[in-house]
């Protein structure tokens, strides 16, 4: 039984100072499901002139929202959280059609997972504290956290409520004010989630203006009155984020992908037990999300000896990935988020086929019968070499690039070879090896022994071309707000100098 | 006559000349990484601050196009076609207003083009 399409309002405003308001300039655009080509609502098509408006919104909310107690900000997360729980099926469905992704994913990973960021940061603020030193006798220095005013915040769309999460969940718990921008493919869900949470939220502490990067974004990313801004996409974007605010001198964060090594050792064949279903699983794992997830383990490294028996175990699973309605419970693999996307992974498999990669299953698109209109790829394995651009390239979608290694030295100069370093996952019944591995491999996030596990406490965050700044864990808090020193003297004397 | 790197449809020139009129002399830098990335980018002339490891690898209806040096090492043997579709991408190229989405589309050179290509220039 599929789940039914909701009710989506037929047009949605922005989401500044606790209303909702109309863009200014009166203008809408399209949101389209990927799930069947169709138009789902009409969203605002903001400019400068919003921009503005959520950013004063912003710092109008901050004079109340940067000073209340821990305890009462701590309280609104974890409301946010109890709606967001209560209603979690609603959530889930809404972001199955706003983005194309099964349903089983939404319901099992992306709601819960945004859920428990809320809590996570509303419990870590709770029990950090700044820090005391006394320096001599009489000298008593103190660092002291503040917010840091209002922060913009810019997201993508393959996880839209997920990245909302990851993004306002620590702006808000530090104490700022927040203007987000959600990605034009997918604004819809997020807009659904402020509807449930704006009786919750102070007014105007979180703000969203919807709209296109270079008329929404891009006043946002070059506002004069924002204090900071945190990005995820792509590298281009990423250089003019940076570019942008060295403009106004304020900080960024920013996660910009990467092509990530997936590193299967002989042992994970020692013994045909759970362990090795496991690993297969985490081959297969580049099929998670359509392949549409900044870590997604495009690069599959696979020990020579076993190569054969260990990749003919992985394509019979991977055929078994059934395609179908995403909002169908047992759909494995949904749509890709919108049609230039679709596009581009199918010109890369095109120029997979032209570099002489061996395809190994799939290769093509994806004909739905349950609906004919979306956009579908079938899982795509092509064995090759790591200088080809499908394995320097990040497709996302659902194309594996695999090749082989023949020891631990080798596996490392090849996960390495890559311009970016966001994840990277490690597979080995070997403890020595798994650490050697572990400590060698330049990404921000290693899995060992397992892989796309999102848990809140554990950092996230790019090496080299991958960005810059750690997501998911309460040292995110840092950046959104300043470090303010006190330093007191006690010594009723002067210093003798004058 | 040496063979270009990169070239351009009838139709992505159509949506060049389009957003030309509106916001000016345009240059185009190929993207890296996640969501949007590995697709090419169109900004007002002057936006984006160009590096001295971008490299221009040719141009296309008067229009420059640039990528950083590292991410043209990986794809200097493939000459791209830069063309258009209807789609919605994310990110601050010009084009995404319009509804549409410039994409790259690559190919193999033959043997007789790698051996006379037009020379890349580096943004210095």
């Amino acid at each position: 039984m599929a789940y039914e399409k909701p009710e989506f309002w037929e047009k949605y405003d922005n989401f500044i100072g606790g209303e909702w308001v109309p863009p200014v300039d009166g203008k809408y655009f399209e949101d389209i499901s990927p799930v069947d080509n169709s138009v789902i609502a009409k969203v605002a098509q903001s400019n400068r002139k919003d921009v503005d408006l959520a950013v004063a919104a912003g710092w109008k909310a901050f004079e109340s929202w940067g000073k209340i107690s821990v305890a009462e900000r701590s309280a609104v997360l974890n409301k946010v959280a109890d709606i967001m729980e209560e209603n979690l099926e609603k959530l889930a469905v809404a972001e199955s059609w706003d983005n194309g992704k099964p349903i089983r994913e939404t319901i099992n990973a992306d709601i819960p997972l945004a859920i428990d960021h809320f809590r996570y940061f509303a419990s870590v603020i709770r029990s950090e504290a700044g820090s005391v030193a006394d320096l001599d006798a009489d000298t008593v220095s103190m660092e002291i956290h503040e917010p840091l005013g209002v922060v913009g915040q810019i997201i993508p769309w393959n996880f839209p409520l997920l990245m909302m999460a990851w993004k306002i969940a620590p702006a808000i718990a530090a104490g700022n004010g927040v203007v987000l921008k959600p990605a034009e493919q997918t604004p819809v869900s997020v807009m659904i989630w402020m509807d449930m949470v704006k009786d919750v939220i102070p007014a105007g502490v979180v703000n969203i203006v919807n709209g296109y990067g270079p008329e929404a974004g891009k006043p946002l990313a070059t506002h004069p009155d924002i204090k900071k801004i945190g990005f995820t996409g792509e590298t281009t974007t990423g250089r003019l984020i940076m570019q942008y605010a060295s403009e106004n001198i304020i900080p960024v964060t920013l996660e910009l992908g990467g092509k990530s090594p997936n590193i299967f050792f002989e042992s994970v064949m020692d013994e045909d037990d759970e362990f090795l279903d496991k690993a297969i699983e985490g081959l297969v794992l580049f099929a998670f999300n359509q392949g549409e997830v900044c870590t997604c383990p495009s690069r599959a490294l696979i020990q020579e000896s076993i190569y054969d028996a260990f990749m003919k175990r992985c394509l019979e699973r991977i055929e078994k990935i059934k395609m179908g309605n995403p909002l169908e419970a047992d759909t494995m693999m949904g749509a890709q988020a919108s049609k230039d996307q679709y596009e581009k992974i199918l010109h890369y498999i095109d120029i997979g086929k032209q570099e002489g990669a061996e395809l190994l299953t799939g290769g093509e698109k994806y004909d739905n019968p349950a609906q004919p209109e979306g956009f579908y790829i079938k899982p795509t394995v092509f064995k090759g070499h790591n200088k080809m651009r499908i394995f320097q390239e990040e497709i996302f979608g659902p194309v594996l690039s695999v090749t082989t290694f023949k020891d631990e030295d080798e596996a490392l100069e090849i996960a390495n070879d890559t311009l970016y370093g966001l994840g990277a996952g490690v597979w080995s019944r070997d403890v020595h090896q798994v650490h050697k591995m572990s400590r060698g491999i330049q990404a921000g996030r290693v899995w060992v022994n397992c892989y796309h596990l999102y848990p809140s406490h554990a950092s996230f965050g790019g090496y080299k071309k991958s960005g810059i700044g750690r997501e998911t864990h309460m040292m995110m808090l840092n950046n959104y707000r300043h470090t303010k020193n006190v330093l007191q003297s006690f010594d009723k004397n002067a210093l003798g100098f004058f | 006559m040496a063979y270009s790197r990169v070239s351009v449809t009838e139709k992505a020139k159509a949506v060049i000349d389009r957003l030309r009129e509106e916001h000016g002399e345009l240059i185009f830098h190929q993207s890296g990484g996640c969501c949007d990335g590995s697709a090419p980018m169109c900004f007002a002339k002057g936006d984006m601050l160009l590096g001295s490891r971008d490299i221009k690898i040719g141009e296309i209806h008067g229009c420059p196009y640039y990528m950083s040096e590292d991410q043209f090492e990986y794809a200097k043997h493939t000459h791209t076609t830069i063309d258009v579709t209807e789609g919605r991408g994310s990110s601050f190229s010009l084009e995404i207003p319009l509804g549409l989405r410039f994409i790259a589309i690559s190919r193999l050179f033959t043997a007789d083009e790698e051996a006379d290509l037009e020379p890349i220039e580096y943004n210095e």
